[in-house]
């Protein structure tokens, strides 16, 4: 009987000749990562047990996300403990305000994770890292402070849920799109515990930002992690990028699944999840027309440059819908001196869009730009649930990037055909 | 043995219900408890008592993975969490610090909000004492009890790196 690469990564990483579903194991890791809410966190459990050696100085990543630049005195003091922590352990991954992004865009971009490797992030998307073709998933600050100190993580190997995507695309239809619609099929707990593969045609021939995107919200399915197989689109992006060598791994033929799912995609149209629960979704046409008060490009779902690209492309001679904000916030700083090379900030700006240094901001509801009472916001990010990005009263939709510039352009959920007129698309981003 | 009274929450409850991001600016479990569940409840902070037990459906804890959550939890003092089922990081991490937890779909489905509660949290028995019921909450697989015996996931780490095993 065959093996899914997830099992063979993690037997390679375990000593053993194989793992199977259900096994507790003891997994070396190959990069671990914090962010600036969770490591503080971490940090305080490592000096509360009185552990002042680390596993590897160079393996250990910090990354100033959230509250980037610190929006207040407490988050201000919270990032001073993870700053002073780097600074006394000499980490060399430290990514401070100004110096990084968003973790789950940056690592990627930096070439820090590759396939074959562990990985574990103190942030529940980790499991971006996938699609790459590598183990990472999500855990709290204790597993990292733990992994931080030995090198090493507890894991339960997982099933496997197997997703094939046939067919001819959309040209709307994005990573966003799939991943939204798988979510909508098996729900956001069909994948509790388990790893998701994607593959298939359709997919493949996307690129690795959108493969990226995939993989991101593999959390709001419930899933320990997700995985597409390494190949030339990914050997491509490596290219010049990747830190440490890498090894690819593929699914045997013979390999057993949890579950094993068909799609032929051909005529769907974009996904849009609905207020509050990542799996209500739906085709923006039977959305279309819902009211928004803001707008959010960004996160570390969808706030690449391609994104930003085609944002810029709708936007361009155009303007905000009046009594609408339009957050574009570029994932990372790298991205954000992309943007202002190619011009796309001059066009956000010009169309009266709000653009900030790369931060989560609001996409957690933490700051640049807030929801209000009853305010309803459609978002490029990746959640949902009551209250993420401000009031517990607030609404969010989430949505690729193109329907979410084009909303802001309308002031309701829309269709891009709607903005550019119907038959039209973009050219390639 | 925890005796306290139950507080049901349903299905889906997420992290950002259990601590809004917007609190993670400090790691102070008693500072972190005086928002806990006021998305779902904004009273909820005031109302629970020390020993009470938070009863939940479905997915409890699911979303992100801020260890902020099951810590405003045990900020609050409350006894331990009952759900049908747990997300995934949520379930790692109250093993990971120590906050109880039992697993028990049967239970989590039949408390109502005001009945009160007596957990055996050794042996898994949930009582309710309001309805005359009692339940057997799913055990814990061997290799998270060897966790949980050791005091959590650090004090089990400490003893590995003190056993002199290369790691
Ligand atoms: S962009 Fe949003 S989902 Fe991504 S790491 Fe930041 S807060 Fe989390």
């Amino acid at each position: 009987m065959g093996y899914t690469a997830m099992q063979k990564i993690l037997a390679a990483h375990t000593g053993k000749k194989s793992v199977e579903p259900g096994e507790f194991i003891l997994a070396k890791v190959d990069l671990a990562m914090a962010n600036d809410v969770t490591a503080p966190l971490a940090i305080k459990a490592l000096e509360r047990h009185g552990i002042t050696k680390l596993w590897n100085k160079d393996r250990i990543a910090i990354v100033f996300s959230h509250f980037v630049p610190a929006k207040d005195i407490l988050s201000a003091a919270q990032a001073a403990v993870a700053r002073e922590f780097a600074q006394k352990y000499d980490l060399s991954l430290f990514f401070d305000e100004g110096r990084g992004g968003i973790e789950h865009s940056l690592l990627p971009e930096l070439g820090l994770v590759v396939p074959g490797e562990v990985v574990i992030g103190a942030d529940s998307h980790s499991c971006t890292y996938g699609g790459l073709g590598l183990f990472s998933t999500g855990v709290g600050s204790t597993d990292v402070a733990a992994v931080m100190a030995t090198g090493e993580v507890w894991l339960k190997v997982p099933e496997t849920m197997r997703f094939n995507y046939r067919g001819k695309l959309d040209p709307w239809v994005t990573g966003k799109d799939l991943i939204l619609y798988t979510i909508g099929q098996i729900t956001f707990e069909g994948a509790l515990y388990r790893n998701m593969e994607f593959t298939g045609p359709a997919l493949m021939q996307l690129s690795m930002e959108a493969r990226l995107t995939l993989t991101n919200m593999v959390v709001e399915a419930g899933g320990k992690s997700g995985f597409i197989e390494a190949d030339k689109v990914t050997e491509a992006y490596l290219k010049g990028r990747a830190k440490r060598p890498y090894t690819i791994y593929k699914t045997d033929p013979d390999a057993k699944f949890y579950a094993n799912y068909d799609w032929d995609l051909t005529g769907m149209e974009p996904q849009v999840a609905q207020p509050n629960l990542p799996d209500k979704v739906a085709g923006v046409s039977t959305i279309k027309g819902a009211k928004v008060h803001s707008a959010f490009l960004g996160s570390c779902t969808n706030g690449r440059i391609e994104d930003l690209r085609i944002a810029a492309q709708i936007l361009k001679g155009r303007k905000v819908a009046k009594g609408l904000r339009f957050m574009v916030i570029p994932a990372t700083q790298n991205i954000y001196r992309q943007a202002l090379k190619e011009g796309l900030i001059d066009i956000f700006m010009e169309a009266e869009a709000v653009v900030s240094a790369a931060t989560c901001g609001p996409c957690l509801g933490g700051h640049m730009g807030v929801l209000g009472p009853n305010e309803v916001c459609i978002s490029s990010s990746n959640r949902n649930f009551p209250g993420r990005m401000g009031h517990r009263d607030s609404k969010v939709y989430l949505a690729n990037p193109a329907v979410v510039t084009a909303s802001a352009i309308t002031g309701y959920v829309c269709h891009p055909e709607e903005v550019l007129g119907k038959g039209k698309t973009l050219a390639a981003a | 043995m925890i005796k306290g009274t139950a507080y049901q929450f349903g299905d889906n409850i997420d992290t950002d219900q259990i601590i809004p991001a917007m609190y993670l600016t400090t790691t102070d479990p008693k500072e972190l408890a005086k928002h806990c569940m006021e998305i779902a409840d904004a009273d909820f902070p005031k109302k629970a008592k020390a020993g009470d037990i938070l009863v939940a459906g479905r997915n409890f804890g699911c979303g992100s993975s801020r260890e902020h959550a099951p810590l405003s939890i045990k900020g609050l003092d409350l006894g331990l969490v009952i759900a049908e089922s747990f997300a995934r990081i949520f379930f790692r991490n109250c093993i990971n610090i120590g906050m109880p937890i039992l697993e028990c779909p049967e239970a989590a489905k039949e408390i109502q909000s005001g009945d009160k509660l007596e957990v055996d949290l050794d042996q898994g028995v949930i009582k309710n004492l309001t309805k005359g019921k009692t339940y057997q909450a799913q055990a814990f697989p061997p290799f998270m009890q060897e966790l949980i015996k050791a005091g959590g996931l650090m004090p089990y780490v400490k003893k590995r790196l003190g056993s002199g095993m290369t790691i």
